[in-house]
């Protein structure tokens, strides 16, 4: 069958990702409210994800694969647990706007 | 061989026990009981000594005991063990002897103080160091008797330590001795280093088959000297003699014990030992001689003007230990050792009998205040006077053999130091007769209530006294001239044929009738002026002259303040003062810095999550054109 | 270089590429300016699917079917009970300072930049694309290589989404429980 990347180049797929990722970062230092910055990083996960399946595509090899497969499993551990963070400060908050965590003050 | 080891550790251990009972449990079992404790062990290590002293004197040969190996570096090989031969035997027969006896006199004398057990304990370890310090059959088991006697010393000297002045005298003891100490240690290193051993037996082996190398020789003179410097430390020699006048203020017994008979010997007890070493030192011998010439001079002229009747005795201590290292330094040690036993016995006798008479008189120790004191304590007065007779060399008491030999040793060597020593001798009896004309002649002079209650000491107070006075008078028959069993006895020890066999000639007799004359003219003089005339010594605001100076003891201890502790004590409070201040300012100040930094650090942490991302976000953008572009 | 692809010869792959490219990059920039939670939630379910697309397109279709259970089914879900669950919507939209928005823009920019320059700047890549034609991404490779290479990795990632677990549970509780 031939490897796909003949036909789309694997710098198109780089670009796809940059973009992506791009999108995410801005997206976390743009909105203020905490689901959207958890949703921002999620895009930016899987922008990093799609450039592994591209990678392991180009060199035809199953590491890259399995590596998303774990970075899936951190991403859902991660969501799981962030959002139930999310939960409890909007409990005790009433508000999920990242500007009102200031805790961190020195 | 199991015999003399088991032997040994009784003697050494029965007074150890002593201590051991009376610091537990002399509390309870109340002062009578603790006294008689502490006398009991010594008495035992007498006991113990004579058996040893009788089989070594009839078989001649030296008892040597080895414990356990104790050190093991490299190729030094140390053993806990022990020497039992002629020397130290015979050092043991005054050591324990005079201190059972002492600790008889202490029983009664120190009847009346609370902490009596304490004293019996400390004075039960100081007989137990001091006969480690003598058995030991190396340098370093001397040493730990040497440091033990030292603390007890301290201890003892301090004993009525809610003086300061006494706690004050007891540190000076203390600290002189360490200096001391130092030039021992030195001198022990030295010897291990060139010979690979600290033993006695195998020094002298090595010592006189080596073969002599400058190097060897030169290490054996430098650690003779140090040797020496703790010699004059323990021994109270020039220059570090002043604590012992000081160390007075201690109990008089204590006095009689550790600052007459025993502890200030060691140093003469490790120069004897150490004879074989001292003997390749010819220029450290010199230096012995001349330094025990002075000392005994100037302790001698000091003693003249002094009114503490211990310091009196003190001073004349240190003079007749000077008398005994000018002996030394002329490499006639058996005349130092005759010296320093008829010394033991006539010294331990005054200075009992002065604390006799400070019993008598309630703590008072001024004899300007004194007087008179003959009819009421005869025994005092009879035996202190035999001491007297026979510390100012008056013929056929034990002084006069012993200090005879001494000048004699002397005129043979050197003339300047033979005169030296005849001008202390003739100090040496006026002041001890200014001391018997001022305390027991004439009138009392102290006030009417002490006059009331003036008594003859109690029994064991006395009977010390006449055993030590018998002995001082007697004792020189250990030695006569011409006929010496001492000689015989310690041949043994010596490398050298016994000195010059002192011929009895026409110079020996007509030197003797000097030194006799000598001592009669100090007696005399003192006659004179104390009893024909009725002079009583200034009180201390009269006093003017050449006498002020004696009267403060050169100032020696003024200049001692001024050339070492008070640069001492300005170093410190300048430490103090700007240095320590600068340094604190200089840590404080880190704190400040940090702490300023930290202040205005804090600032950064606004806790807007949206900051921190930003600034994330830069540093990653500069971290990954850092990485990518700056090739 | 970025390939402009020549749409008159251009073949099924690289038209669906585009296209998922297209949907990927819209869908996510809408997620992020959507007032309302729920509607980045639904675009960013979109993205997520289109990113599964690429996924397909690149043959690799354990992943692909793992990623839709995975983001769109579980993680989505998740976001969308969370939103539900706070009743956000644009009502609770918090004031974006224009500082923030500036700062925003700026970072953004940034990072285009560096990265964009650092992939021109990078040197180009080689064109020639093998194809050993062996099967290395079929479920059947996937798994031996999880479980023969990977075990010790998989095991833990059991234990990691376990803890994930437990710790959710103890957080969502309610606060009164503890006292």
């Amino acid at each position: 069958m031939g490897n796909i990347l003949n036909q789309i180049g694997i710098e198109n797929y780089i670009f796809l990702c940059v973009v992506l990722f791009c999108i995410g970062i801005f997206g976390v230092l743009y909105r203020r409210n905490a689901i959207i910055v958890f949703m921002s990083i999620e895009i930016m996960l899987n922008a990093v994800n799609l450039l592994f399946v591209a990678f392991s595509t180009y060199h035809q090899d199953a590491q890259g694969q399995v590596f998303v497969f774990f970075s899936m499993a951190v991403a859902a551990a991660e969501v799981a647990v962030g959002l139930a963070i999310l939960v409890s400060i909007f409990r005790n908050l009433g508000s999920i706007s990242i500007d009102n965590l200031k805790n961190l003050k020195g | 061989m199991e015999m003399d080891t088991n032997l040994a550790l009784v003697l050494v251990l029965t007074p150890f026990l002593g201590f051991l009972i009376n610091v537990f449990l002399g509390k309870s079992l109340g002062k009578t009981v603790s006294g008689i404790i502490g006398t009991v062990a010594v008495a035992i290590s007498f006991i113990v000594t004579l058996v040893l002293f009788n089989q070594i004197s009839s078989t001649g040969k030296a008892i040597q005991v080895t414990l356990f190996e104790w050190i093991q570096i490299s190729n030094l090989k140390i053993d806990l063990g022990f020497l039992l031969d002629q020397l130290s035997v015979l050092w043991l027969l005054f050591v324990t002897g005079i201190g059972s006896l002492i600790h008889l006199y202490s029983i009664s004398y120190m009847h009346d103080d609370e902490n009596m057990h304490k004293f019996f304990s400390y004075l039960n370890l100081f007989v137990f160091f001091m006969i480690t310090l003598v058995i030991g059959s190396n340098l370093l088991v001397l040493f730990i008797g040497w440091e033990g006697v030292g603390l007890c010393s301290y201890l003892l000297i301090g004993f009525w330590h809610k003086n300061q002045d006494y706690n004050d005298a007891a540190k000076k003891a203390f600290i002189m001795n360490r200096i001391g100490d130092l030039g021992l240690l030195i001198g022990m290193f030295i010897l291990g280093y060139t010979f690979k051993t600290l033993d006695y037996s195998e020094l002298k082996q090595t010592i006189l088959t080596i073969h002599y190398e400058p190097q060897i020789v030169w290490n054996i003179s430098i650690a003779a000297l140090c040797l020496f410097i703790g010699a004059c430390g323990k021994s109270a020699q020039i220059p570090l003699y002043t604590w012992l006048p000081d160390a007075m203020a201690g109990p008089t017994p204590v006095s009689a014990l550790i600052h007459a008979a025993t502890m200030v010997t060691a140093g003469i007890f490790m120069v004897t030992r150490l004879n074989f070493v001292f003997d390749l030192a010819t220029d450290v011998q010199t230096v012995i001689a001349i330094i025990g010439a002075i000392t005994s001079l100037v302790a001698a002229t000091i003693g003249l003007v002094q009114t503490d009747i211990k310091k009196v005795l003190a001073y004349s201590t240190v003079s007749q230990l000077g008398l005994m290292f000018l002996a030394l330094g002329f490499g006639a040690y058996e005349v130092a050792v005759f010296h320093v036993i008829t010394h033991a016995f006539f010294k331990a006798c005054l200075f009992l009998g002065s604390g006799s008479v400070i019993h008598g008189l309630h703590g008072e120790q001024d004899m300007r205040k004194m007087g008179g004191l003959r009819k009421a304590m005869p025994i005092t007065f009879w035996t202190m006077m035999i001491s007297s007779l026979a510390i100012s060399g008056v013929p056929f008491f034990s002084g006069f053999f012993s200090k005879d030999e001494i000048l004699m040793t002397a005129f043979h060597h050197s003339i300047p130091l033979y005169v030296i020593g005849s001008i202390a001798s003739i100090m040496t009896a006026f002041y001890m007769f200014r001391l018997m004309f001022l305390t027991f002649f004439k009138e009392f002079r102290g006030t009417e209530e002490q006059k009331h209650h003036l008594h003859e000491s109690g029994s064991l107070i006395t009977i010390p006294l006449i055993i030590l006075a018998i002995l001082a008078a007697f004792g020189g028959l250990i030695s006569l001239p011409g006929h010496s069993w001492l000689n015989e006895y310690l041949a043994p020890l010596f490398t050298k044929v016994a000195g010059e066999e002192h011929h009895l000639g026409a110079t020996e007799y007509s030197l003797m009738g000097v030194a006799v004359l000598g001592g009669l003219l100090g007696i005399l003089i003192a006659y004179i002026k104390y009893f024909k005339q009725d002079n009583v010594p200034e009180s201390d605001e009269n006093i003017t002259g050449l006498s002020k100076v004696l009267y403060n003891k050169y100032y020696v201890d003024e200049a001692y303040d001024a050339l070492f502790v008070a640069p001492v004590n300005f170093l410190s409070k300048f430490f103090r003062d700007y240095i320590e201040t600068g340094l604190s300012a200089l840590v404080f100040g880190f704190g400040k810095v940090a702490n300023e930094i930290a202040i205005q650090g804090k600032r950064l942490q606004s806790g807007s999550i949206g900051l921190y991302l930003f600034v994330f976000v830069l540093g990653m953008c500069a971290i990954i054109s850092y990485i990518f572009l700056a090739q | 270089m970025i390939h402009i692809p020549d749409f008159a010869h251009a073949t099924t792959v690289q038209v669906l590429f585009c296209f998922l490219a297209f949907i990927t990059v819209i869908t996510a920039f809408l997620t992020i300016f959507s007032r309302n939670p729920i509607h980045s939630a639904i675009y960013l379910v979109i993205c997520f699917f289109s990113i599964a697309g690429h996924y397909l397109l690149l043959n690799a279709q354990f992943l692909a079917i793992v990623h839709i259970i995975v983001y769109s089914g579980a993680i989505m879900i998740l976001f969308l009970f969370t939103i539900m669950l706070m009743n956000l919507n644009e009502r609770h939209q918090v004031h974006r300072p224009r500082i923030t928005r500036l700062g925003a823009i700026v970072s953004f920019c940034l990072i285009v930049i560096v990265l964009i320059t650092i992939f021109i700047n990078s040197k180009p890549i080689v064109g020639d694309y093998d194809s050993t034609g062996e099967d290395f991404q079929s479920i059947k490779v996937l798994g031996k290589i999880l479980l023969n290479e990977y075990m010790v990795p998989f095991e833990f990632a059991s234990i990691l989404l376990l803890v994930a677990m437990i710790g959710t549970v103890l957080l969502s509780k309610k606060e009164k429980l503890n006292k």
